[in-house]
């Protein structure tokens, strides 16, 4: 199973590899990363593994959200069930 | 494998366009708890209800961090209470409301529904007691929601029941007078009601459900409406295209989350009501989804055929994207709560006449529709026995949620904030149809309900 990680907000140095900690903190593999700055916005979609998470995903949502928002982006984490439901008959 | 675009799109519904699963709704069954004891019957209510639901604000909220989409609502319905108390006097029945209310507080849920009785076809002295003590319920409680059936396409039309009901709406908006006559926001009075319905104040746990059931309710106008904003000039086949793609993704989110709360909370799951549900917030209108279409103000002629093509097209689109499809399901159109309808009325392009006739193409009724304090019991009786016709010729459901506003007039408002949003007052047409309703007695069954 895997998660979808949105972020966006203004660059700074150190996104990826804060975000990116957090997640081996927790034994979530990244497995795909699409990233794009447009003038000092910065946009990047991260897919990770979670099959195993060392704690419940609410949990590992709540940590990157704050994360985040420490660096003043917006991180929202979702499981890709939702994204295959909606877009895949 | 996911893409990048089909992600974007998600994240741009839940955050630009206010998709959300409205409700997640528990329906409990409480025939297990009827005893001849009132006092017995009321704590075994609200063990029954307390230990049943005592995970699903909790489940509730982990769906909501896991996919990320807010679920607005958690909610239970119970078996009819007219039902379950059938030998309480009127004393009795209030005590089950307080009950009911208590347990709602205790799991810390949205609305409960079920203070309910079915009486198409005549009444018990047990649904008589249920509804006479209504009002006093409604004033007294914070989450418990009426609902009356009065009719049915198989049964007819129980006219005697409708007075009653003029009677109770009025009394209920009196005992609430300083809350804006909040009570009747509460109370819905049904044609045909569906018996696994998520949605409030109607909802219930039928008596063909199971022990217990998980029905959800998905919403969306904002979704639609910005699809169709998107579309710019096309044709109409390819709008009803578009809605049905639409309405497929939105369904599609509402089975996932069912089938989720189904397995977390161990209990079976019952269906996805594929309604379009507005809320006061801007950009959740079903209103605007219509003028969307091409209309100048939702009320314009023409409105009903807009309703009558957007309603087909959603449960076109939503019926393959769901196991079991149920409840209401179709458009919604409250006034209070959507407001594209609260600013047609103000600009005097939708009255109750228009409502009416759109409620022949789409769920549910007349809904949310605040009318003056003065309106006399027998026009608010007109009013529903019209409205329940609709639905009894037309098989479908049909209801009437009106607000006589105690001590309002035309320009008043009244205003509840939250979901059940705030209302301008509605002129209605003020000659008297008391004769035909004092008649009493039955409509009989229309003629095509005769299918066997």
């Amino acid at each position: 199973m895997k998660a979808v990680i949105t972020v966006t907000g203004k660059d700074s140095v150190g996104i990826i590899a804060k975000l990116a900690s957090e997640c081996a903190k927790y034994d979530a593999n990244i497995v795909d990363i699409s990233q794009s700055v447009l003038s000092e916005y910065f946009a990047m979609i991260m897919l990770a593994d979670i099959d195993k998470l060392s704690i419940p995903f609410s949990e590992f949502v709540d940590i990157l959200s704050n994360t985040g928002s420490e660096k003043g982006l917006a991180v929202h984490v979702m499981h890709e069930d939702i994204f295959n439901s909606m877009h895949h008959v | 494998m996911v893409n990048v675009k089909d992600i974007l799109e998600t994240i741009n519904m839940i955050r630009e366009e206010n998709l959300d699963i409205r409700t997640i709704t528990m329906g409990i069954s409480l025939y297990d708890c009827v005893s001849e004891d009132e006092d017995r019957l009321c704590e075994k209510i609200y063990d029954k209800i307390t230990k049943s639901a005592e995970n699903l604000v909790a489940t509730g909220q982990d769906i909501e961090k896991k996919y990320g989409i807010p679920i607005v609502n958690k909610r239970v319905s119970v078996t009819p209470i007219s039902l379950i108390g059938g030998a309480c006097s009127p004393e009795g029945y209030f005590k089950i409301a307080k009950t009911l209310d208590r347990a709602a507080k205790a799991l810390g849920i949205n609305f409960i529904g079920g203070f309910s009785a079915l009486v198409q076809k005549g009444m018990t002295k047990g649904a008589e007691n249920m509804i006479s003590i209504i009002p006093e319920a409604l004033a007294e409680t914070d989450f418990v929601c009426s609902s009356v059936n009065v009719a049915s396409t198989k049964a007819g039309i129980n006219m005697d029941a409708i007075k009653l009901m003029g009677s109770t709406v009025k009394r209920a908006a009196f005992l609430t007078k300083d809350r804006d006559s909040i009570g009747c926001a509460k109370l819905v009075v049904f044609a045909n009601v569906p018996e696994d319905n998520p949605f409030m104040a109607g909802a219930f746990h039928g008596i063909g459900e199971p022990e217990n059931v998980i029905n959800v309710g998905v919403s969306g106008p904002g979704v639609v409406s910005s699809a169709i904003a998107r579309a710019g000039d096309c044709d109409l086949s390819e709008l009803a295209d578009i809605i049905k793609k639409t309405a497929f993704k939105i369904t599609r989110v509402g089975q996932l989350v069912a089938g989720e709360a189904a397995k977390a909370l161990n209990v079976p799951f019952g269906i996805v009501d594929l309604s379009l549900a507005p809320t006061p917030a801007v950009g959740d209108s079903v209103a605007h989804i219509l003028e969307n279409m091409g209309l100048e103000s939702c009320g314009a002629h023409g409105t009903t055929a807009t309703l009558a093509m957007l309603n087909d097209a959603v449960k076109k689109g939503g019926v393959m994207a769901s196991s079991h499809v149920g409840g209401l399901s179709g458009a919604f159109i409250p006034v209070s709560e959507d407001a594209g309808m609260i600013a047609a009325v103000e600009r005097g392009a939708l009255t109750l006449e228009k409502l009416e006739a759109m409620t022949a193409v789409c769920s549910v009724g007349l809904d949310m529709i605040a009318i003056p304090g003065d309106v006399d019991e027998a026009i608010i009786c007109g009013i529903i026995a019209d409205e329940i016709s609709i639905g009894v010729v037309n098989t479908k459901t049909t209801a009437v949620r009106v607000i006589p506003a105690y001590n309002k007039g035309v320009g008043d408002y009244i205003d509840y904030g939250g979901l059940l949003g705030k209302a301008p007052i509605m002129e209605v047409n003020r000659y008297s149809p008391a004769r035909f309703i004092d008649r009493g007695g039955r409509i009989p069954a229309p003629i095509h309900s005769l299918k066997n």
